[in-house]
């Protein structure tokens, strides 16, 4: 018998065990109704209980048995596990059975059970965090193992290529040796989130205060689902627009004016990443100034004061943590965006502050570490959780901030739906 | 101190024209804002319309015996270099389905080599003068056509341009989303009602809060790095298959379907709540039968719209390896596939021209499932929105 066949046999037998659990300490339990004896629960929650007595344990045990099999290598037959499984559902059977009983709780047990089934998925967040967090910081570590945080941090120069030189045991015979140094990546990550900024927060501010200071409700109506249709095109499609479309129009447009401009430039990706950021900006900024109370507008124009002089003296200074908190956060976006910068940004690292040069971001470096033919346990291939970490660290303070920030506006001004 | 009226009202006028200027700055940013959009999509639609249409030559097909040792011999030798390698490639097992018709010459339409389809397009001229005027005589006789490109909504990926299709990245992201749902709506959902009908208000509740609103700002591709790091190298799941890309993005939606689910269950008005505690209820009677059914909708829309996100997120997929050349596919959650969005990464990163156009079709393609996705879930919530 094949594993499929003795599996879908153990789910078979478990739905029938579950079935007669069902029907049986149904009838007792009606029967027993019927006799005049006031009951604590319903027949059917005795049944229910039963149920879960009989498939509960017997999963839980054939969940337990199949991951110590899978990652201890324990050497567990799977027919003796099973087998092992339908037993304890067998015996969970009986039990459940004997708990048709007047004077039991069904209904407060199958409460207790599903609270636990809830917590238990509540947990699973934590876990992927923990996954996150786990499987980054152990293969960073191994990477500082082999090349030193130091000349990580502050080297200049990026060149993993030799590496798998020398984990093929000929790292002499290679020439160069591989250096890791991030700098450069992270000054193209920063350069392209810069321009992505000065695009998106003058844009998506904008469109915000227009839309909740100036705007009708008919236009208010129809642009919000506008812009969110921005929010909701693919990065990849972005990426294709910024290689295909953006990146020519900026080298002819350079051209112009003489200046020499990469195919691969960062001015390409930094715009296109830009446009696809301005609805995340102009959401989260529409709900801050929509938040600012009406009373502060109204004694503003009371006094005399211009509706623009209301907006930059009073509405914005106002919503200002909800507004630098919702920057942040794009921040955060524009800093862990893959797609775009994968697509027309630069492969080479490149020190420069020059954005018609091409550059590469750590991103794109993560990415080309581990889409080549390397061995799992090679530098270069280590190298992209390390860069992955500090990602996760900076892109984590920048939402810690945020949240900070979000949360002093809310005290602030006594908002709840933010 | 004091001003005259004249300074005074020429002072207002000034500040009322800033205060004009600004509100004509801030409409121009929406407007721009919105024209992005429009020279976006219409960018996108002139690059990808011509991946709908194909061209087609009609020319005599000779079935016989030499023709299926040496499928070349088919069809006359002046406009063989006009047909796409495939036709000859598929013809042997044509003949071998179809015994009767051996023997006979049909004249039929067949798929046109790429250099010829871009020649009609006029896009690029990369045909030998020789084939041009072959050609230029077809075209005349009306038996060079450009035609609806059925290929393309057929068959996988090729490495010849005429013969690229979607289907087999279709029936990838169909496969990887059903994984995606499976593992998290269920979840998604169950955290939700945790949180917000059952959980104690203490220190472990307050860090899955935080927790959750984390995971949702992690940079997608860090969860590529977690699919390779924890499903791949340590539970073993295959590589490139739907069942690791499905849990990646699982975990990648997870956060937005408990966001938008608490935010439906919050919507419940705690009246309904109470009464039903009111009729004898327990905390879980009143959830399933009460609280669940009136936030359905809310619930439902939340996940069509982690969906379309998952649908089009392609960054952790590269990762887990799934952008790989797919010819067949295969309807199984273990075998190696690829996405829409990663089939448009590998058809942009061709050098051949004629697979431009193929990426921005496939973007079409992947944009009007989206944004019919994102209608769904608009049409959802305003049909069964119920304000209390």
């Amino acid at each position: 018998m094949t594993t499929n066949t003795v599996f879908l046999l153990f789910c078979a037998v478990l739905l029938v065990l579950g079935g007669v659990a069902f029907t049986l300490s149904r009838a007792k339990a009606s029967r027993v109704r019927a006799t005049g004896t006031a009951m604590h629960a319903q027949p059917d929650q005795y049944a229910w209980f039963a149920v879960l007595a009989t498939a509960g344990p017997a999963l839980l045990v054939s969940a337990l048995g199949a991951f110590a099999l899978l990652l201890m290598g324990a050497e567990i037959p799977t027919l003796y596990l099973l087998s092992a499984s339908l037993i304890i559902a067998t015996i969970g059977l009986v039990m459940g059975l004997s708990q048709v009983r007047p004077d039991f709780h069904a209904r407060r047990a199958i409460e207790g059970v599903i609270r636990k089934l809830l917590a238990a998925a509540a947990m699973i967040s934590i876990l992927t965090t923990l996954g996150i967090l786990l499987s980054i910081i152990t293969e960073a570590l191994r990477f500082f193992q082999m090349h030193s945080f130091w000349d990580f941090v502050t080297g200049t120069t990026w060149n993993p290529g030799a590496s798998f030189l020398s984990a093929a045991g000929r790292g002499e015979e290679g020439g160069s040796a591989a250096q890791f140094g991030s700098i450069p990546l992270f000054a193209g990550t920063f350069m392209i989130t810069l321009i992505a900024m000065l695009v998106a927060i003058p844009f998506g501010l904008g469109a915000a205060i227009y839309m909740v200071e100036f705007a009708p409700m008919r236009i208010r109506k129809a642009a919000k689902p506008v812009i969110e249709v921005l929010a909701g095109i693919p990065t990849v499609v972005y990426g294709v627009f910024a290689a295909l479309t953006v990146a020519p129009l900026v080298v002819d447009i350079a051209g112009l004016f003489g200046l020499d401009a990469s195919y691969s430039n960062a001015l390409a990706p930094g715009l296109v990443m830009g446009i696809m950021i301005i609805p995340f900006i102009s959401s989260l900024s529409d709900d801050v100034i929509n938040s600012v109370p009406n009373s502060l507008r109204e004694g503003a124009l009371a006094l005399g004061i211009t509706k623009g002089e209301m907006v930059r003296n009073v509405v914005v200074p106002a919503a200002a943590p909800g507004i630098i908190s919702a920057s942040l956060l794009a921040v955060s976006r524009a800093l862990g965006e893959t797609m775009i910068v994968v697509m027309a940004a630069g492969m080479r690292p490149n020190l420069t502050a020059n954005p018609l040069e091409d550059m590469t971001t750590v991103t794109v470096s993560i990415v080309a570490a581990l889409t080549g033919d390397q061995e799992f346990e090679s530098a270069q291939t280590l190298s992209a959780f390390a860069l992955g970490l500090v990602l996760f660290v900076v892109t984590l303070t920048l939402n810690v901030v945020s949240v900070f920030m979000i949360r002093r506006f809310r005290e602030k001004y006594r908002v709840n739906n933010l | 101190m004091s001003q005259s009226f004249e300074e005074i009202s020429a002072q207002l006028k000034k500040r009322h024209r800033r205060s004009a200027r600004m509100k004509w700055m801030t409409m121009g940013a929406l407007i721009l804002s919105a024209a992005f959009l429009v020279v976006f999509i219409s960018d996108m639609v002139v690059r990808g319309w011509p991946a709908f249409q194909q061209a087609q030559l009609q020319v005599e097909v000779s079935y016989d015996e030499q023709s299926q040792k040496l499928p070349l011999a088919a069809v006359d030798e002046d406009v063989r270099p006009l047909i796409s390698r495939g036709f000859f490639r598929s013809l042997p097992r044509e003949m071998e389905n179809n015994p009767e018709l051996m023997g006979t010459t049909q004249t039929r339409w067949v798929i046109a080599d790429s250099r010829v389809d871009q020649f009609l397009k006029g896009n690029e001229d990369r045909l030998r003068p020789a084939d041009k005027e072959t050609l230029q005589a077809l075209v005349e006789d009306g038996r060079a056509a450009l035609k609806f490109n059925t290929t393309f909504f057929t068959t996988g990926d090729s490495k010849m341009p005429e013969l690229a299709g979607i289907a087999s990245a279709a029936i990838g992201t169909v496969m990887t989303m059903l994984v995606t749902m499976a593992v998290c709506f269920p979840i998604g959902v169950m955290t939700a009602v945790y949180l917000e009908e059952f959980a104690p208000d203490n220190r472990l509740t307050q860090l899955i809060e935080i927790n959750i609103n984390n995971l949702a700002a992690v940079p997608s591709i860090l969860f590529g790095l977690l699919g390779l790091a924890i499903y791949i190298s340590f539970f073993g799941v295959p590589r490139s298959s739907p069942l690791v890309g499905g849990l990646t993005l699982a975990l990648m939606t997870l956060p937005v379907i408990i966001i938008s689910t608490r935010a439906a269950l919050r919507s419940v008005p705690d009246s309904i709540r109470h009464a039903a505690f009111g009729v004898g209820c327990s905390r879980w009677q009143v959830v399933r039968d009460h609280v669940l059914p009136v936030s359905l909708p809310g619930i439902l829309t939340g996940s069509i719209i982690g969906l379309a996100q998952a649908m089009g997120e392609t960054a952790p997929l590269i990762i887990v390896g799934m952008v790989a050349f797919i010819p067949d596919a295969s309807i199984s959650i273990t075998d190696a596939s690829t996405v829409m969005p990663a089939q448009i990464f590998t058809w942009a990163s061709e050098p051949n021209s004629a697979f431009a156009e193929k990426t921005a079709g496939g973007i079409l393609v992947l944009l009007a499932v989206l944004i019919f996705l994102n209608a769904l879930a608009v049409w959802l919530r305003n049909k069964f929105e119920r304000r209390w």
